[in-house]
């Protein structure tokens, strides 16, 4: 569903944020793309919906190849890639609503936005999508009046409402305590199973990973260095991709049921 | 561990700003220097200062007693063209701003686009009032349009730099979110920049309503209609008193607009 061929993608100040990175992603699946800081996980989703534009290399969704694609062209597949973000991104002073009607952006022309007259089936699909989260009663909030786990939870929203086959999911936990991450991941996994997305999560927290997804991306220094099921993830590999550290308290197989009871 | 030591029981300063201790003084000395210079060439007529002190005493004894009602007809006229002329080159000034200010923030437009709006902005500000003022009544003649034209030039240059530095320093994470989910330029300006520049903007437009009325009592020193031209009428006929109600209704009226922006200001957050 989504193919990445030899991508390569070098900043301007010479730093090679990625190395000929070859990736493919099977429909409806969940994966998790693990590594340091700096590691280039965050240059590699922003590649995918071309935030960040690749040097060279060529990206497939689905059949069409997305580098070097019209403004108005990627424009329209920017709609089958919805995104998650790290800290949120919603527009702060936008109320709930909006940040999650935001999604529809690419769907409905200037005026009707500006007006914020949206259609029928946008609004009633917005408020089902705030339902299953738990926030429909937030709904004319502002964005700002809302705690860390509910703002990523508009998040979630505003990426689904796009209707896309693809999510890319930058840090989704990285700013929320322990048990809301658990919640917001779990969540997201939930939703793409639901609706048969495929998603790229970005993540730093290796056991929480392990928790939910089928497959692992470890990525060094802008190249691939894992690529296998969460249980692969030995002490040896932990310590190619991240380097010399003690791993055994992270990789401690976790038993969900047990931290829903601890949760409790 | 013999590091720390050695700097236990010494005491600790924060380091110079300049660190060679030569350049520091010559600075320091220099400095010194030159207020005694500056100082020296001050050249004042103190017989002149004590005859105007007479002129003076009448002008401030004139508060004491202004007078509202003997050319109450003039300040109400003058009054009326200026708020009109502060409204209007406002509304005028802040409308064409928006554009330029979105033209010259250097994260949302291409480096041409951003070139113009920035040499538009550098000229606005350039200017004085006053010289354009008195270029554009040279060219319209008397009265409030060529006042209503210079506050307008004036507005472009104070908001558009301003905003555009609020632009520039906006949450770009926030508008690469709208941008992600494949909106419009115009969609991703509406969605993505406008909300978070808003009280800025709107905070920009109330101070600049006050700095436009202020200046529509100076223009009018110049023959660009306003207050500013019954007040200069009212000095040139000695009539203090008059110029006395004058600046008090302007005192009143500043401080009205300033009580109203710290309203404004705190509601919109």
């Amino acid at each position: 569903m989504l193919r990445l061929e030899k991508l390569v993608k070098t900043y301007k100040t010479g730093d090679q944020a990625l190395k000929a990175v070859e990736l493919e992603v099977p429909a409806g699946q969940v994966l998790a793309l693990i590594g340091p800081s700096g590691a280039g996980k965050s240059t590699l989703i922003r590649c995918i919906n071309q935030l960040v534009e690749p040097t060279s290399g060529k990206i497939y969704l689905g059949d069409l190849e997305l580098t070097g694609l019209s403004s108005g062209n990627l424009r329209r597949e920017r709609r089958r890639m919805g995104m998650i973000f790290q800290e949120y991104a919603l527009i702060e002073r936008l109320s709930v609503m909006e940040n999650v009607l935001s999604g529809r952006l690419g769907y409905v022309g200037f005026w009707r936005s500006f007006l914020r007259r949206f259609p029928q089936s946008d609004v009633d699909e917005a408020f089902r999508l705030l339902d299953r989260v738990g926030l429909a009663h937030m709904a004319d909030k502002r964005a700002d009046e809302l705690s860390g786990g509910q703002r990523q939870r508009v998040g979630i929203c505003r990426a689904l409402i796009q209707n896309p086959a693809l999510l890319l999911v930058d840090e989704p936990t990285a700013s929320l305590d322990p048990k809301t991450s658990r919640q917001i991941m779990r969540l997201i996994c939930e939703l793409c199973k639901e609706r048969d997305l495929a998603a790229i999560i970005n993540i730093h927290d290796v056991a929480l990973a392990q928790m939910f997804v089928q497959r692992v991306i470890g990525l060094r220094l802008g190249a691939v260095e894992f690529d296998g099921p969460p249980e692969g993830l030995t002490p040896e590999v932990l310590t190619t991709i991240y380097g010399e550290e003690d791993w055994e308290a992270t990789i401690e197989t976790v038993n969900e049921d047990e931290i829903e009871e601890a949760l409790k | 561990m013999s590091e720390v030591e050695a700097l236990i029981g010494k005491p600790w300063r924060k380091p110079p700003f300049i660190k060679r201790p030569w350049l520091r003084w010559t600075f320091i000395l220099g400095f010194i220097v030159y207020l005694i210079a500056a100082y020296i060439t001050i050249d004042v007529n103190w017989y002149r200062v004590y005859e105007g002190l007479e002129r003076g005493k009448k002008f401030v004894l004139a508060f004491t007693n202004p007078d509202f009602t003997t050319r109450s007809s003039d300040i109400y006229e003058g009054m009326a063209e200026s708020i009109i002329m502060t409204i209007a080159a406002s509304v005028v000034g802040i409308a064409i701003s928006i554009p330029i200010a979105l033209g010259a923030a250097r994260n949302i437009a291409p480096l041409p686009v951003y070139l113009i709006c920035r040499s538009v902005i550098a000229v606005s500000r350039a200017l004085q009032e006053i010289i354009v003022a008195i270029l554009l009544v040279a060219i319209f003649g008397f009265g409030p349009l060529a006042g209503f034209l210079t506050l307008s030039f004036a507005t472009i240059g104070f908001l558009s730099k301003l905003l555009a530095e609020d632009i520039e320093s906006m949450d770009k994470v926030q508008a690469e979110a709208i941008k992600a989910s494949g909106a419009k330029w115009t969609q991703w300006i509406n969605y993505g920049v406008q909300p978070q520049v808003m009280p800025r903007l709107i905070g920009l437009s109330i101070y600049r309503i006050d700095i436009n009325f202020r200046e529509s009592a100076i223009l009018g020193l110049v023959g660009a209609g306003g207050i500013g031209a019954t007040l200069n009428t009212a000095f040139d006929r000695y009539e203090y008193d008059t110029a006395a109600a004058i600046l008090l209704i302007i005192i009143v009226i500043v401080m009205a607009l300033e009580y109203l922006s710290g309203v404004i200001r705190a509601r919109v957050q």
